[in-house]
């Protein structure tokens, strides 16, 4: 099932059999038949770690969503909880546990809290008046979930509002915590090197937990030799752009959620051979995106504009190998064919799957506003006229376009410009208000204080010389065959992964000026390494770094760094591990303060 | 300022790709006619390598797929009925009830009573004589410490210090839950303004726990009005209500907001205010039946809490030739809440356009030539009047006055083509001598039409010197 995690640089099944186990732990505490309800936001992320057969073999017997009301009757001793620490959700569990005393009094009630236990939640359960009735409160520290051999998230949404915006540095803990876990399991990491405040704030905390260690060596060769904290806010450009890889564009529009996408039906309607087309399907098309997909892993960090060569070359190694049904003549040809069958036939409906999404992309990318809004965001990378109001971003207010869309390109300006004039940036508030609803001042409050949209405060703009001296703009962005991390958005090179890829050669000493004109302090820390674990490296050996995104990462920063690792004189693999995984959109919506936002 | 050439150098000379397929078009149809022309081998399409999938995409077995599947067996009439034959033994032990008095003081447990632990035994430390006896050595895995035995102000801050210390916002939280209880107000308040994580975390939990009260008292104490403001205005969002809205903006007014923000929600309370009149007085027109408009197109939606340009659109819908005095006058709502030329000009073209009324739509665009010039002039490009036309269905009677004043002359001949403006094609071919063009046009245009008529006519116009 999860065999891709192995795949990887590090082996990351691990760290999921860990989790497991630590799952099974849970469940036999609750000694016979189970029910689970669900908050079903975590249904998708433990999908990541477990299946269902995993909860079956330990009594589960049933499982439900969380709902208001009353819950389903089950013949089971025990009902268990899986639930995020909200407080919304505890009022319903009150609701759920209240009316169950009344039926029955025989069902023993437990809750499991992922990733932690909330004071805040048991305190509204104990004013609910049903904390009593709870057997076992437990949390389950999913702090990092592996998505893919080289990819870890915690998805914890709302972990840039609370650390840019609140100030809340829960979401730090949280990391360094789970950084200790992965070091528990993977050896202490030698080397940590941060950009920003957040970044040194998880460095300072995982020193500290290592100290309370004291006495307790770790025993574990260290597979990882660096760890890169970097800062969201360091690079708050980035997120905003389109990206433009094919898996950058997948989320872009239609949105990933825990490795899965949900697509329009029409194009995947199945039809048999000799059969009528059937009524199309209506519900969408789901399908799981990961490296364990030979195709995928080959097409999703690629450039989408190569995207269409390579499922052609796909398509022709395909035909040819079914072609080779004709020559097989002998009893051990045939034998050896159709042993083969079953491979080439998830190749081929891989290929089909594929065919179909490159396809639905092109509709839109192809399409006059796709372009024009690309071009808008090209001129702002670029420094173009960042400094006044751009007409196309009010015609597409005129017209009502999604305003995401809109906060997107203001903020991006905002991020280019190093700050909008006083008069722009209230020309641009007064205009989105009148078109979306004055209650967006909430929203455009919280990306101020995110330092998303800001009014310029000196006329100093350190913006081309980081771009220059980071050479983040590339001319002749080679998509097809890429040469540079700038592929993944045609000509941007993610400023974030510059700085990634500058740490590793030549070292941040030779940027320290940039370094200064970014937020936050940069800092480099060492962690002892018991003596007999210091890796003796073979020659060409590559080093392994570990990028913790606080705040988000992109798909399209994640390509870039699986360029730089695959690069051949880089010498350098990367492991990437954020607190989630966003898009702009997503980013932004993450910021918004109105009914809407908050709605999953 | 960049000059005129800069513009023209940067628009000509840079890379600014168009993101398209170039030759891909072929590409992606070979691979689509690869994956049709390859054999369907077996009936099955799941081979032992391929996971089992249910249409949905979720494989079978997921967790997501079993809850949806465990649960409509459950609710599938049957009620009660097992999905899953159980394994559970008669007489299987209870467990036993450990009755938790769950509070706050057993928060530190497992993990986290190492840290006490550990802080307690810091060196001869006051705090630690307190917490020592709480902790037994590790047996259970429970250990709790009181945190009512931090009896002085002196140790409550000394724990909150610690607490901080840890970086664990539920520690943080827990702590400052019992703090709240044990402390008056003022000296609670007192104490956080020099402590801004624990502060942070405090203001935290009084919005998740929704103690607007306090919340507002700290804001104003540490002279954080505006925050105090937007988190008062915030309550606004959940009054669904349009009178007491009303109200509550009202209130809202004597906050202490930025200056602009202040204008903004005054704008916000008068544009309700407005709303609410011109509702009350449609809803009365629309019931009476007697006012045309409404019964050609009946209203929708009610207009209160909708933004203020969907407010102006319908305005421009209902109620555009209300004199300019009235409150439901898209021009008094213009001139009143400042709305932008473009902003206004849009709205109104795609209002009357709606209603096909031409002719008010050509009025927008001539009636500010008061030099009595016919000219039309738009404050959006043409292109883009005409993309709002045609998605209005405007004939091409109307749409080709507004094709014709497209500046640059490819794109103008491309909607020209598009929307069949017949006579702007032939006109444009007849000035540019183009006899060949003109011909290949014939062919586009209906048999026996007008159109096809002046083509011949100009085909047979022995004046005419064509360049081909």
């Amino acid at each position: 099932m999860a065999a891709h995690l192995s795949y990887g640089r590090v082996n990351l099944n691990i760290l999921r059999e860990a989790a497991r186990k630590e799952l099974r732990e849970f469940l036999d505490k609750c000694a016979g038949s189970k029910a689970i309800v669900w908050d079903e936001y975590l249904t998708g992320p433990f999908g990541l770690i477990a299946q269902y057969s995993l909860l079956k073999e330990h009594e589960v017997e049933k499982m439900f969503t969380l709902k208001t009301g009353r819950l389903p009757s089950a013949d089971v001793k025990n009902i268990i909880f899986f639930v995020r620490p909200r407080l919304e959700l505890m009022d319903i569990i009150a609701e759920n546990v209240f009316n169950e005393d009344k039926l029955h009094s025989t069902r023993d009630f437990h809750i499991l809290f992922v990733p932690r236990r909330s004071m805040l939640c048991e305190q509204r359960l104990k004013e609910q008046g049903v904390l009593g009735s709870f057997i076992n409160i437990d949390e389950y520290i999913l702090d990092l979930i592996p998505y893919d051999g080289d990819l870890l998230s915690m998805e914890y949404e709302s972990a840039f509002r609370e650390c840019y915006l609140e100030n809340d540095q829960t979401s730090l803990y949280h990391t360094a915590k789970g950084l200790m876990t992965l070091q528990a399991l993977y050896g202490t990491i030698p080397q940590i090197y941060g950009k920003g405040e957040c970044a040194r704030h998880v460095a300072n905390m995982m020193l500290r937990m290592k100290r309370e260690f004291a006495g307790i060596q770790n025993q574990i060769l260290p597979v990882f030799d660096t760890l890169l904290l970097l800062d969201r806010n360091v690079d708050l450009l980035t997120p905003l752009a389109t990206q433009l890889t094919y898996e950058g564009l997948i989320d872009e529009i239609y949105g990933i959620t825990n490795g899965y996408v949900k697509l329009p039906p029409e194009k995947f309607a199945q039809k048999k051979q000799g059969e009528a087309s059937k009524d199309l399907p209506t519900e969408p098309k789901k399908l799981q995106l990961n490296s364990a997909e030979e195709l995928y892993a080959e097409i999703r960090d690629k450039n989408f504009n190569a995207v269409g060569a390579a499922l052609s070359k796909k398509a022709k190694i395909i035909s040819a190998a079914f072609e080779e049904r004709h020559n097989a003549k002998t009893v051990g040809e045939i034998k050896q064919f159709v042993s083969q069958l079953p491979h080439m036939q998830a190749a081929r409906s891989s290929l089909a799957n594929h065919t179909s999404i490159a396809e639905l992309i092109k509709d839109i990318t192809t399409s006059e506003a796709f372009f024009d809004n690309l071009t808008v965001e090209q001129e702002f990378m670029t420094g173009v006229d960042t400094d006044k109001v751009n007409t196309y971003i009010e015609d597409r207010i005129a017209q009502k376009d999604p305003l995401i869309k809109i906060l997107r390109l203001v903020c991006m300006q905002s991020v280019c410009n190093n700050g909008l004039k006083q008069k722009v940036l209230d020309h641009y508030k007064r205009e989105i208000l009148q078109t979306y609803g004055y209650e967006y001042i909430l929203t455009l409050n919280n990306l101020e204080k995110g330092g998303l949209l800001k009014p310029q405060t000196s006329s100093r703009n350190n913006n081309p010389t980081i771009r220059k001296t980071l050479k983040l703009w590339m001319e002749d962005a080679n998509e097809q065959n890429p040469n540079d991390i700038s592929y993944v958005y045609s000509g941007y090179a993610p400023l974030s992964i510059r700085l990634t890829q500058l740490l590793a050669r030549p070292g941040w000493r030779s940027i320290e000026e940039v370094l200064k004109m970014l937020p936050g302090p940069h800092f480099e820390e060492r962690q002892q390494l018991p003596a007999g674990l210091h890796k003796k490296r073979q020659q060409g050996e590559n080093r392994t770094t570990l990028v913790f995104f606080l705040g988000g990462v992109t798909y399209a920063e994640i390509a870039a760094l699986r360029f730089l690792s695959q690069m051949e004189d880089s010498g350098m693999e990367y492991v990437i591990a954020t607190t989630k995984l966003i898009n702009g959109a997503s980013w932004i919506k993450s910021l918004m303060d109105t009914p809407e936002a908050q709605m999953h | 300022m960049k000059s005129r050439g800069d513009e023209e150098e940067y628009w000509n000379t840079s890379k600014f790709k168009a993101f398209t397929f170039d030759d891909d078009d072929d590409e992606l149809k070979e691979s689509k006619e690869a994956v049709k022309s390859l054999p369907q081998l077996s009936d099955q399409d799941d081979g032992d390598l391929v996971e089992k999938v249910s249409w949905s995409g979720e494989p079978v077995g997921s967790i997501s797929w079993s809850v949806r599947e465990t649960a409509a067996a459950a609710g599938g009439g049957t009620d009660g009925e097992p999905a899953f034959p159980s394994r559970i033994p008669a007489d299987a032990p209870n467990v036993a009830k450990v009755n938790s008095g769950y509070s706050l003081s057993s928060l530190f447990k497992g993990r986290k009573a190492a840290n006490v632990a550990a802080f307690a035994d810091a060196s001869g430390d006051p705090l630690g004589r307190i917490l020592a006896p709480e902790i037994p050595k590790p047996k259970s895995e429970k250990q709790a410490v009181s945190l009512e035995r931090f009896r002085c102000l002196q140790d409550k801050m000394r724990l909150l210090d610690w607490s901080v210390g840890t970086h664990d916002g539920n520690v943080i939280t827990a702590v400052l839950i019992s703090l709240k209880k044990s402390l008056s107000k003022e000296v609670l308040i007192g104490e956080l303004a020099s402590r801004q994580t624990a502060l942070r975390h405090f203001l935290n939990y009084l919005s998740e726990s929704g103690d607007e009260a306090l919340l507002g008292d700290i804001y104003s104490a540490l002279g954080r009005t505006e925050d105090a403001a937007l988190l008062q205005y915030k309550r606004h969002l959940s009054i669904a209500d349009e009178e007491k809205r009303r109200d509550f903006l009202k209130g809202c007014l004597s906050l202490q907001f930025s200056a602009e923000d202040q204008s903004q929600v005054r704008d916000q309370l008068s544009l309700l205010e407005r709303q609410m009149v011109i509702e009350a007085a449609d809803r009365q027109a629309e019931r009476g039946g007697k006012v045309e408009i409404f019964q050609r197109f009946p209203r929708r939606a009610s207009i209160p809490h909708m933004p203020l340009i969907t407010t102006l659109y319908y305005c421009c819908f209902y109620h555009y030739d209300q004199p300019e005095g009235s409150f439901s006058s898209p021009l008094n709502v213009r001139q009143s809440f400042k709305i932008s030329e473009k902003q206004f000009f849009v709205t109104a073209l795609s209002a009357r356009a709606k209603q096909k009324s031409w002719s008010d739509v050509d009025a927008l665009f001539t009636s500010r030539s008061w030099l009595g010039f016919t000219r039309k002039k738009s404050p959006l490009a043409f292109q883009k009047v005409v993309d709002i036309l045609h998605r209005n269905a405007a004939p091409v009677r109307v749409l080709q006055d507004y094709v014709g004043l497209v500046d640059d002359a490819e794109a103008r001949m491309a909607l020209a083509h598009q929307h069949k403006c017949h006579d702007l094609v032939i006109n444009t071919y007849r000035d540019s001598k183009d006899r060949r063009l003109l011909l290949g046009y014939r062919g586009k245009v209906e048999a026996g039409s007008a159109a096809e008529r002046k083509i011949d006519e100009l085909l047979n116009d022995s004046q005419i010197r064509w360049k081909n």
